[in-house]
């Protein structure tokens, strides 16, 4: 068995492999070319304009809509952070929210912008209750409160973008661009958990350990699939022959469905 | 902590008997069942990567079997990395990042030992690295080395995974790649507190970094003494 058998399988399963790769890989790179020479901020723009003259047609109403389900998302954790931000005596200068907060915001502004040029219309900023209807009275005045809510935020978003990940494979440029959106909320997701073990506010590790200590509290939902420890049918347990602990759980990290996320977020919404 | 008695493979594990029943496909075809047709087909139809012992390189090919090798090479260099730093700790180190340095290693433990199990039939063998660059008594040099990993590994993910788009395995690439985030963004911490995502690997759109796998591989040239060739993979 070599390499060239191994393909000639492939094509027998999927006779349309190569025309697939190479039609998507044609079209990016004519992207690659005329991206070099656009400013960062253009290229959502030039990313609408591209798919449209290569397929005749707009990028997918299923796209667009994992998009605008995106930016929903990136609406509450914008307005919730620049709302923190604004609020004095609420944040330590030197945990760099502000941080976080820039880049929701770019988030938004980026996602917008991709979705008009893609022919598409973004979704209005939503009405908040980031009291999540009571639960966090303090959620602006009590720091460890903010902490609470904005990690279930944050890790919320990391599932999110991880389940709609396969909704993009038809637009490589759109499913990139979500990927580098994930991974970065997966540090925002981070550091707010890093500030919150480091002070001893919560038992807590960057990242999540089994259900993290979630049951029966208001974010259980947000760490449901945690405590697999099998990816694939493969047991992370005990794997190689290595006892690698709590990794077992933590070295993957799980999707959310966009039902699951809207349950989430539902009470966060006016 | 673990004690490192434990962390050294029984019988079982990797360097004394071949990791899986290599010779056996009908292990692969129930393994992969779950993945569909496209799966299947890759686990039980390839053969293994052989090293050119001449050049000491490894060509990990092309499509996404290919793939998979690259992060499979890419995570058995964190493996050995963090290994190291936690077999004995750099001096002064705190028992909060002993603890947060185990906990990684553990984590890429489990990601290599995955994909090796995963790619049961095609994949590269054990790599060896130069780590002579390294002062792993030095906690500078350790966590600045740890924060080039973590932070290419990311770029790595983010840039395979339209190479994975056509693969059942983009979701667990996208598992991986958030848990590789938080090691980033935590060795960024311990490094300099609140540079866990820094401009220099934010850009103005708020987006984290990308690189193609021949940037990857260049960046991480060094390290590897069993070079692995990447030139064969699909640019887009």
């Amino acid at each position: 068995m070599n390499l060239s058998n191994l393909f000639n399988e492939i094509e027998s399963v999927d006779p349309e492999i190569y025309d697939r790769m190479d039609a998507r890989r044609g079209v990016i790179n004519r992207f690659a070319r005329v991206g070099t020479r656009l400013a960062t901020a253009a290229v959502p723009v030039a990313l609408g304009g591209l798919f449209n003259k290569a397929y005749g047609q707009k990028v997918s109403s299923d796209v667009l809509e994992v998009l605008n389900f995106a930016l929903t998302l990136e609406h509450l954790e914008s307005r919730f952070y620049q709302t923190a931000v604004g609020t004095p005596g609420l944040l330590p200068a030197k945990d760099k929210i502000n941080v976080i907060r820039d880049h929701e915001v770019q988030h938004v502004k980026f996602l917008q912008q991709t979705i008009t040029s893609a022919g598409g219309t973004p979704v209005a900023e939503g009405k908040y209750d980031f009291t999540g209807k009571g639960t966090f009275p303090a959620v602006f005045s009590d720091y460890k409160q903010f902490l609470q809510v904005a990690q279930a935020f944050e890790d919320t978003g990391v599932g999110a973008y991880k389940g709609q990940a396969s909704e993009l494979k038809s637009s490589n440029d759109i499913l990139t661009a979500a990927l580098r959106i994930h991974s970065m909320e997966a540090r925002h997701a981070a550091h707010i958990r890093f500030i919150r073990m480091v002070n001893g506010y919560a038992k807590i590790k960057p990242w999540i350990v089994g259900d993290d200590n979630s049951k029966g509290t208001p974010f259980e939902r947000i760490y449901q699939r945690e405590s697999d420890h099998r990816q694939v049918v493969i047991n992370i347990e005990g794997i190689g022959g290595y006892n690698v602990g709590n990794a077992a759980t933590s070295s993957f990290d799980e999707p959310l469905h966009k039902d699951e996320v809207m349950a989430i977020v539902k009470p966060f919404l006016a | 902590m673990i004690p490192p008695s434990q962390l050294t493979p029984p019988p079982l594990g990797p360097g004394t008997t071949p990791p899986l029943l290599e010779a056996v496909p009908r292990r692969s075809f129930l393994k992969f069942s779950g993945l569909g047709a496209v799966g299947v087909v890759l686990a039980s139809a390839g053969c293994r990567i052989n090293k050119d012992e001449e050049t000491n390189t490894v060509n990990v090919g092309k499509h996404d079997l290919a793939i998979l090798n690259y992060a499979f090479a890419l995570e058995q260099l964190e493996g050995a990395f963090y290994e190291k730093v936690t077999a004995g700790f750099y001096a002064g180190a705190s028992a909060m990042e002993k603890d947060l340095l185990t906990d990684i290693r553990n984590d890429e433990i489990a990601h290599r030992e995955w994909f090796r199990d995963v790619l049961t039939l095609k994949k590269v063998p054990k790599l060896e690295f130069d780590f002579s660059s390294i002062n792993f008594t030095d906690r500078r040099s350790v966590l600045t080395t740890a924060r080039t990993f973590e932070d290419l590994g990311v770029s790595a993910y983010n840039g395979a995974g339209q190479l994975l788009a056509l693969s059942p395995f983009l979701n667990h690439a996208g598992k991986i790649v958030s848990v590789e985030a938080r090691h980033a963004a935590t060795i960024r911490n311990l490094l300099s507190f609140g540079s866990f995502a820094d401009s220099d690997v934010a850009d103005a759109n708020g987006l984290d970094v990308v690189r193609t796998p021949p940037q990857v591989m260049a960046l991480a040239d060094k390290y590897f003494v069993t070079k692995v060739k990447v030139d064969e993979l699909p640019t887009h």
